[in-house]
């Protein structure tokens, strides 16, 4: 299986490990990794800001650089999501892009997903010791019903998954959402914190790092340095 | 906001089809929506031929003034009210109390707010920002009783005070959950009795709702009824469902000598002819607004308008101007939770990134909004130069970051984020340029 990594905008920027533990998980399951090169974002910034023209714009570089592999693969819910549910709607007045959303959405995956769903993957064993409570990002859960597939993933790794009860409550990161209603956006993360904090978990994990990022900053914000928040990439990958 | 959403899920658990009348629910708003002419105007028809006198309104203002012209050519003093969004939407209230007119609220949460002078925060639990201390504080302080300290205790108070006032009112307004239009009905769904009085009691009742709410059968309303009291309050029917059809006959032994209906339009209109036309499916329910994680943080006070939650953030816009309320479509993080429990499968999200591309597109957003999105769309299209604004950029946020590899405030535009939260630093290189060193090893 030839699989194309979308390595999303966050992790190139923020956590490149998240990046190269997608490349060690899919490799492990048998798959042929590629990262095209001109890569940049999926242009969900513009989307959901409703520049429409610029999100077209940036989503049209990955209608091409996209085109030509098996499968396509993201280590997040909120792009691969993006892709295969609003790809079809951005071109939706233009024929001939609108064919090739519609082709690329239906080879796009979740990691974890693709990981479950399509490579089947056997053998997953994590590096890491504790119990996890995980956190179920809005995009992957409610557009692409990505919910069992992690959980599958670290049962099988033998990681002990403690449930919060608020796991598939929004935590409020919402791409610019974050930075333009902040303090609402730091309540909500609060509340997921709470959470997550009461199940007595030593780790917090997700599948999309725009969640994560947030959750770790009001984690620390509020003096707790000791809980870490990982990528279940990360977590099913081990170190480097 | 949790209790309110767990008894929708317990409730839904028990009708195993629960999704498929979801889907029949949302047909049958769209067949109305396609058809709406047809439908109020059979509804006219049916409801004359019983003796209800059907008046159109435009605006909130029409609304306003034909509901005093019946009070006043009427000589009536006197008037009790039970739920009226609509009423709402044009102050109603106020309108009528400035033009002499004794005005009560009955519904429990509403007569709370009307004494306490406030407004409501959520469409079926308008007071449900008040504690029950604030309620025994305020009751003991308007009604001049000694403090009760439970509810039904302070039920009891309530409809004390309230009683004398169904007994002598001349005229009862409330809204309209359906209009059935094969049979000229007003449907009234509610868990407290007021409705029934407000509705049967006084001489006259006047029922205003919107141009929307006209369904075509009793059929309809079978489905509707069923998504409806389970999405709003998780029950499988609510205590009340009044079917006001007509005026008291002859040997009826209730029932208002007098029956107005008042339908608004109010900007839906609009809203039908545009591409957001599925906001007006909307039955009311308030289980978008229980299951939004920002309504839980903000409150429903603060969406400004009749209307909270994320409905909200799609009709008032649309009914008050996009100028006056845009930043509503923004307060949202597109979550989806709304979306997913939508009775009649609103598509909320869609709607509200809909309204964003029009604020967008009206330059209605802040210029420095604008121009950076702009930027990052141009930068974002061109790989080599993105490669080098992450190069930066990642090398900038790394020594940000300092020992602890936490940002604790960040600059200009992002700065936001780090109002209640800090912001984890990247190690310094991006994942484009460690990869590229990785393939250059590995050769
Ligand atoms: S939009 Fe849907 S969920 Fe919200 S009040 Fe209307 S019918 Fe209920």
């Amino acid at each position: 299986m030839r699989v194309a990594l979308f390595v999303t905008c966050l992790v190139d920027l923020f956590r490149p490990s998240v990046g190269f533990a997608s490349i060690k998980l899919l490799e492990a399951a048998g798959c042929e990794v590629v990262v095209p090169e001109g890569q940049t974002c999926c242009g969900q910034p513009g989307y959901n800001s409703g520049d429409r023209a610029s999100a077209q714009a940036v989503a049209r570089r990955v209608l091409q650089d996209f085109a030509a592999y098996e499968y396509v693969v993201a280590p997040s819910g909120s792009c691969a999501g993006m892709i295969k549910t609003h790809y079809p709607e951005l071109f939706k007045d233009d024929p001939a892009a609108l064919e090739q959303a519609l082709w690329l959405a239906k080879r796009t995956y979740e990691l974890t997903d693709f990981l479950v769903n399509v490579a089947k993957a056997k053998a997953v064993s994590a590096s890491f010791k504790g119990s996890v409570t995980y956190h179920d990002s809005c995009s992957g859960l409610r557009e692409l019903g990505v919910q069992s597939q992690p959980r599958a993933l670290l049962q099988a790794a033998g990681v002990p998954v403690k449930e919060m009860a608020n796991a598939a409550t929004c935590c409020g990161f919402g791409g610019t959402f974050a930075v333009k209603l902040g303090d609402i956006s730091s309540a909500m993360a609060e509340k997921k914190c709470a959470g997550a904090l009461a199940t007595g978990a030593d780790a917090i994990a997700g599948g999309d790092l725009g969640c994560l990022l947030s959750i770790e900053g009001r984690l620390r914000r509020r003096g707790d340095d000791k809980t870490k928040v990982i990528h279940v990439a990360e977590l099913l990958a081990g170190p480097e | 906001m949790a209790r309110m959403s767990g008894v929708r899920a317990d409730a839904v658990a028990k009708v195993p089809n629960f999704e498929e009348i979801r889907t029949a629910g949302a047909a049958i708003r769209d067949r109305v929506l396609s058809n709406l002419d047809a439908y109020l105007f059979q509804f006219e028809q049916a409801a004359q031929a019983r003796g209800v006198i059907v008046h159109w309104a435009e605006t909130g203002t029409d609304v306003n003034r034909i509901v005093r012209d019946i009070a006043q050519q009427n000589g009536v003093k006197k008037i009790i009210k039970s739920k009226s969004m609509l009423g709402e939407e044009s102050s109603l209230n106020h309108y009528l109390q400035e033009a002499g007119l004794d005005v009560r609220e009955t519904d429990l949460g509403e007569y709370i707010l009307q004494i306490s002078g406030e407004t409501p925060s959520h469409i079926i639990a308008p007071a449900i920002h008040k504690s029950k201390e604030d309620v025994g504080e305020l009751f003991e302080r308007v009604h001049q009783m000694p403090r009760k300290h439970t509810i039904p205790e302070m039920c009891r108070e309530a409809r004390m005070m309230l009683r004398p006032h169904f007994l002598s009112a001349d005229m009862g307004i409330s809204g309209a959950n359906f209009l059935i239009a094969e049979t000229g009905s007003v449907v009234i769904v509610t868990n407290e009795g007021n409705g029934r009085m407000t509705t049967t009691m006084p001489r006259i009742h006047v029922a205003i709702t919107g141009i929307e709410k006209v369904i075509p059968t009793l059929e309809d309303l079978s489905v509707l009824l069923r998504l409806l009291t389970r999405s709003a309050t998780g029950q499988a029917t609510s205590n009340y469902i009044s079917m006001l059809t007509g005026v008291r006959g002859p040997n009826d032994s209730d029932g208002p000598e007098q029956m107005h209906v008042v339908i608004v339009d109010n900007h839906r209109t609009e809203l039908l002819a545009s591409d957001m036309r599925e906001a007006l499916r909307c039955i009311r329910c308030g289980a978008c607004m229980n299951h939004c994680p920002v309504y839980e943080v903000i409150g429903g006070h603060t969406y400004g308008w009749v209307y909270p939650g994320p409905i909200g953030s799609v009709l008032t816009p649309s009914y008050v101007g996009l100028e006056k309320a845009g930043e509503l479509p923004n307060a949202s993080t597109l979550c989806g939770a709304c979306a997913v429990v939508c009775p009649v499968k609103i598509p909320l999200p869609d709607l509200m990134r809909k309204l964003r591309e029009k604020s967008f597109e009206r330059k209605l957003r802040p210029a420095s909004e604008r121009l950076s999105m702009r930027l990052w769309g141009y930068v974002a299209a061109r790989p080599k130069l993105y490669a080098l604004a992450t190069k930066l950029g990642a090398r900038m946020l790394q020594w940000m970051g300092g020992e602890d590899k936490l940002i604790h405030k960040l600059p200009g535009g992002l700065k936001e984020w780090t109002n209640g939260r800090d912001m984890p630093a990247p190690s310094g290189k991006t994942f484009r340029e460690l990869y590229a060193e990785k393939k250059a090893v590995g050769k």
